[in-house]
């Protein structure tokens, strides 16, 4: 019954846009005038077609009971060796869906963007084969019903990532952090390999199932020692750094703005840098066994929140600040996971969506009205000039500096909150901790974004005179998308308020709780609480009771605490924001003399954090250049050409020796040929008889 | 002792593929008389009708080829033989509507090239339809002198003179090895018959010497090393649109009569070590033929390597049904026919397709940049040379695992492993043709011929290298159309 044949249809759709744009760039480029514009309406509708199919699943999830809230599809099997059964299917269940539906409706606003944007570049239709290439990998990774899907997926919007990263890849520059991303994802990739195997052969050695499949999975969860979990979490999680830019792997995500700026918004801020978060969600039964993974990612998540957070305080290029900003907020996601408040981390990834792509796409618009320029020393007063963008780019800002009723308000507090009322089995002063940390990356989360904010709508223009003639408000499929999502960044929120303000129960998560609490799939709950019963780390999951009924669940939630600590929390936020704009507005518009001022006095440290705390530097001289050395000494030289090319080559002119051989045999006489036959003969009978 | 059968009139109608298709000939002889050599007479339409015609017999008389021998035992209609009668109609169809369009553009169309190819083609199937001493010599001579005719048609070209002439010395050099180990074995058992005479003579070595003798001059029709000297010249020199066919349909029927032969010799395989003997023979063919096919610049000669190479291939079958007796390795061997047929008939189609009215562009450097310039034709030739590498998931990947699985399943490891390192180094000569479309810049700008009875040819072998691949069962919902996969398995050459 919970059979739907038309979930193919979401990844399908772009997967053709992908291959119509790509024909239609192999066709056209022998052509001087380039391919059709069509090109770009074919991929935008593709997308808006898997936008439209999600929606139809969504609804049809909706009214499902929600015990039995999943939607499955299974294509072919893949392969079957022995005990590995890998089949390709798809599931559609409230996390998936959820996901699916901001992937495909921002992206189909961002493909639209992206139209306007890249109208003059010769690269047009390569630009958006490789866009709908990338949402076709992000709908596989995560749709698919199990992990090996998922890892295709995860690879595919890797691939897609470098390709567009690298997209004017006649600079150097360029290609040089595409291939960063790449590289970096790769160490990440590792891990994450590692992670699934841990799994795979825990299985296996059990005697249990072996499997990726996701249900399968969960439902052996018991059949998994702690020790075995918390390796797999980690490296799991290690992934995740990767694909998340997460400390240590998030140096990669800077340099990654070389690519289009709508790539910047859709990939490196609204969806795959968040495909780590996903992860971490969609695992979340394996991360319950043992309290170690979470604890990490936990800590890990807060320094990052924090680290990017301070280096986007002294970037210059606009969309430096908002790549860090991204860096910081992925942590803030991270937390949330950290302290096993899953819904919550995927409601951030769901509100950041909306207001970072707004962000991204916004100051793509600025940097086309300034004709490529990305300095915000160059910029200034542009208020006036470009309204449309300014007045959406101010939903963006409020949102993200948490200001109510803006959607970062709300899943940003609510992680302040988890953060606060969890629990760790293992440090049990970790919680408040990390209240702190991310209490104080708000703050400093407002002061950088009103600077951002500051410097480039307000006070006096900077811009070079010959630019300032020419700035403009750009395209209509340009402002379109920004006002939707400034629209969505004021209004998305309010799916998930909060119980406390009596609007009501959080409907946010509602709909995603049966997916962690491995209530979706009824009978293998039982098991499920067994495997987390012997010294369960219940302060990890804050008291979340497995095997209990949804409803007592929720309500032993919000039995534990006065909902006063609640407000005051939330009120101590919003005063944090208002602070850091305050003082965002004083530094960067009243008294521009004083930051300057405070960098000096700081002197050492500011240059570090204005160096990005040189961790660059640090992987070059202990990881890169060792490495690069002994390949280019040893690996290149000797084994590379002494002896793999050496093999090859030889093979290679044995071939050809041995074929000019047969050529001067073959001299065309026939007396020749015949006498071969006759030697063939002999030789035949000479065997035989 | 030659028995003189009763013949009647009921056995006519096992031969009717045989007869519409030589009759047909000289129905095309007749022709050419009446209108004198007038141009405009539609001949390429019109002999297409005979192989037409012939494949409606034998989808006619399906079901009633099970076994039964006609005059005596002179013609055996069974599903082996109607299965590769069908590949040969398949292969000569598409043949002659290439060879409309080529002797359009030399511009020597005449009727007496239909007629020979109707007379080829009915020695072709009399050739895989019979184990009759006589028979099968008659249809050897039947299809070869015309083929040789066939071969240097361009009378004024020094290439096709030359390739006619040593194809005929050389195919009458194997003709008298044939007839001497045939000789042998009737001397030995006094029976032309010789599923009967292998019998009776298994333990004779005259009888064996005789067997291997015969074998061999099959064995040069299939274009084997080291029978296969001829290939190269003979492929090169004739005209494309019979290199076309010969590479194709006469190949088809080769192969039926070896395994017929193979089939036959069943007596003898406890006595003489065949299997080792085919073995060596598919493993020097195969690895000759990629080989020589690496260094050549010429596409014909090139594809006439790796015709000889595909013939390695095909042989592998033989091998394993020379040691089993399985059935299913000949399937692989029949399947692999088809799929041969198509592409190669492809890829020939579009080698005929560029020639213009002054020449063909035969040499692969002249490529660059073509597959831009007619992308269809360029991705039609990209498939081609795609599926006779033998990557899926075309129809020339299927055929090899048929073939590799069956020989696996019978434990030889060893030529399977040879095999694919073939199957390797065939990569390159063949991405070579795509380096030159896609990869090289044109030096010269070539001028390009046209022809849309050779596109429509090439748009079918196309459609046709992926379906057999990817969709065997495509027709299936015709009632009575059975899948490829089930069809070839269902050929067996009878037991009598």
């Amino acid at each position: 019954m919970n059979q739907a044949t038309y979930l193919a249809l979401i990844p399908l759709f772009p997967l053709l846009g992908s291959l119509i744009a790509g024909l239609a760039t192999l066709m056209t480029s022998h052509r001087q005038s380039g391919p059709p514009k069509i090109i770009g309406w074919i991929s935008s509708l593709a997308v808006a077609a898997s936008f439209g199919v999600t929606a139809l699943g969504f609804n049809a999830l909706r009214n499902l009971d929600p015990a039995e809230r999943y939607l499955e599809q299974s294509l072919f099997t893949w392969m079957d060796i022995g005990r590995l059964d890998l089949s390709v299917g798809f599931l559609l269940d409230p996390l998936s869906s959820t996901m699916l539906l901001f992937i495909t409706g921002i992206g189909f606003l961002i493909h639209v963007y992206s139209i306007g944007y890249m109208s003059h570049d010769r690269g047009f239709s390569r630009f958006f084969a490789y866009l709908n290439l990338f949402m076709f990998a992000m709908i596989l990774l995560v749709l698919g019903d199990n992990l090996i899907v998922l890892f295709v997926g995860w690879e595919g919007v890797g691939l897609c990532s470098y390709l567009l990263i690298g997209f004017w890849h006649e600079e150097a520059a360029n290609a040089v952090a595409g291939m960063k991303a790449f590289v970096v994802n790769r160490i990440g990739d590792l891990g994450f390999l590692l992670g699934m195997f841990v799994i795979f052969w825990t299985l296996y050695q059990q005697g249990g199932s072996a499997t990726f499949d996701y249900r399968l999975m969960e439902s052996q969860a018991a059949l998994i020692p702690a020790g075995a979990a918390a390796l797999a979490g980690i490296l799991l999680f290690v992934g995740a750094t990767g694909k998340s830019a997460q400390i240590p792997l998030f140096v990669w995500l800077p340099d990654a703005m070389a690519g289009p700026t709508p790539v910047s918004a859709l990939i490196h801020a609204a969806t795959m840098v968040t495909s780590g978060v996903y992860m971490v969600a969609r695992m979340n039964w394996l991360y319950e066994i043992t309290p170690l993974p979470l604890t990490i990612i936990a800590i890990v998540a807060a320094l990052t929140a924090l680290v990017a957070a301070t280096i986007g305080l002294t970037q210059f290029d606009i969309k430096k600040v908002l790549a860090y900003s991204t860096v910081s907020q992925l942590g803030y996601m991270f937390l949330a996971c950290g302290v096993g408040a899953y819904a919550v981390g995927i409601f951030h990834v769901f509100t950041h969506a909306f207001f970072k792509a707004l962000m991204f796409l916004g100051s793509g618009s600025v940097i086309h009205a300034l004709h490529e320029e990305q300095d915000m020393r160059k910029m200034g007063g542009l208020f006036r000039k470009i309204p449309i963008t300014a007045w959406t780019f101010l939903a963006g800002w409020l949102a993200i500096c948490g200001i109510v009723p803006f959607a970062g308000f709300f899943s940003k507090d609510e992680i302040l909150w988890k953060a606060w009322s969890s629990q760790n089995a293992l440090l049990p002063w970790l919680p408040k901790a990390l209240w702190f940390v991310a209490f104080l990356t708000a703050g400093i989360t407002a002061i950088y974004m009103t600077r951002l904010v500051v410097l480039t709508f307000f006070g006096k223009s900077r811009v070079e005179p010959q630019k300032e003639a020419h700035i403009h408000e750009s395209p209509a499929t340009m402002t379109f998308p920004l006002v939707v999502l400034a629209i969505g960044s004021l209004l998305v929120g309010f799916w998930g308020t909060p119980e406390f303000l009596g609007l009501g129960p959080n409907r946010f998560h509602d709909w995603l709780d049966p997916v962690f609490h491995g209530q979706l799939y009824g009978e293998q709950d039982s098991a499920h609480s067994a495997a987390t019963a012997p010294g369960d780390p219940h302060g990890i999951s804050h008291g979340i009771s497995h095997g209990s009924s949804h409803e007592s669940s929720h309500g032993a939630d919000h039995a534990h605490h006065d909902t006063t600590i609640e407000w005051i929390l939330m009120g101590a936020s919003l005063l944090m924001a208002a602070a850091g704009i305050g003082v965002g507005f004083l530094f960067y518009l009243k008294n521009p003399a004083l930051p300057t001022n405070i960098a000096a006095g700081l002197g050492g440290l500011y240059r570090l954090v204005r160096d990005k705390y040189r961790v660059d530097e640090l992987y070059d001289a202990t990881v890169v250049r060792p490495l690069v050395g002994l390949s280019r000494s040893f690996l290149w030289k000797v084994i590379d050409v002494r002896i793999i090319d050496f093999i090859v080559n030889f093979v290679g002119m044995l071939a050809k020796g041995l074929s000019f051989a047969f050529r001067i045999l073959q001299r065309g006489y026939v007396q020749t040929y015949a006498f071969v036959i006759l030697l063939g003969l002999a030789f035949i009978l000479f065997r035989a008889m | 002792m030659l028995a003189i059968p009763e013949i009647g009139w009921s056995d006519l109608t096992p031969l009717l593929p045989f007869l519409i298709l030589c009759v047909g000939g000289l129905v095309l002889v007749l022709i050419d008389a009446l209108i004198r050599g007038r141009a405009g007479f539609p001949w390429a339409p019109v002999t297409a009708l005979l192989p037409a015609a012939a494949l409606v017999a034998y989808a006619a008389r399906w079901g009633d080829a099970v076994g039964e021998t006609v005059f005596g035992t002179m013609f055996i209609e069974d599903s082996f033989g109607s299965t590769v009668g069908v590949l040969i109609c398949i292969a000569t169809l598409l043949a002659v509507f290439l060879s409309g369009s080529y002797l359009d553009k030399v511009g020597r169309t005449r009727g007496e090239y239909y007629a020979l190819i109707a007379f080829s083609a009915s020695g072709l199937v009399l050739f895989a339809s019979t184990t009759e001493l006589l028979s099968l010599f008659l249809g050897l001579e039947l299809l070869s002198i015309p083929v040789y005719v066939l071969s240097g048609y361009l009378r004024k070209n020094p290439l096709s003179l030359e390739a006619g002439m040593k194809y005929f010395l050389l195919g009458a050099f194997s003709s008298a090895v044939f007839l001497f180990g045939g000789a042998l074995i009737y001397v030995t058992t006094g029976t032309t018959d010789l599923v009967e005479g292998l019998r009776l003579g298994a333990g004779s070595p005259l009888a064996q010497l005789g067997f291997l003798i015969l074998l061999s001059g099959l064995l040069f029709k299939a274009a084997t090393v080291p029978f296969h000297m001829w290939t190269p010249d003979v492929y090169q020199g004739a005209p494309t649109a019979v290199t076309a066919f010969m590479a194709t349909a006469v190949k088809a029927a080769a192969f039926g009569a070896l395994a017929r032969v193979v089939a036959a010799g069943s007596p003898l395989w406890d006595n003489i070590p065949l299997t080792q003997v085919l073995w060596w023979v598919a493993v020097l063919t195969m690895t000759v033929g990629n080989l020589a096919a690496l260094t050549q610049t010429n596409v014909k000669r090139m594809l006439a390597y790796s015709s000889i190479a595909h013939a390695g291939y095909l042989l592998i079958g033989l091998v394993v049904f020379s040691q089993t007796g399985d059935h299913d390795a000949l399937s692989g061997m029949l399947y692999y026919l088809l799929a041969y047929t198509v592409m190669n008939i492809g890829a020939f189609g579009v080698v005929i397709y560029w020639a213009n009215h002054e020449r063909e562009h035969l040499e692969i450097p002249q490529y660059a940049g073509l597959g831009w310039r007619t992308p269809a034709l360029g991705l039609a030739m990209s498939v081609f040379m795609i599926s006779l590498a033998g990557i899926p998931p075309t129809a020339g990947f299927f055929g090899k695992y048929y073939i590799f699985r069956s020989a696996i399943e019978h434990g030889f490891h060893s030529l399977i492993i040879i095999a694919v390192l073939n199957s390797a180094l065939s990569v390159y000569y063949y991405l070579r043709v795509m380096v030159a479309l896609y990869m090289r810049k044109p030096v010269a700008t070539l001028e390009l011929g046209r022809s849309t009875v050779v596109g429509a040819v090439v748009a079918v072998c196309a459609v046709a290298t992926f379906w057999i691949g990817f969709a065997p069962d495509a027709f299936s919902f015709v009632p009575g159309v059975p899948s490829i996969v089930e069809w070839v398995q269902g050929a067996a050459i009878a037991a009598r």
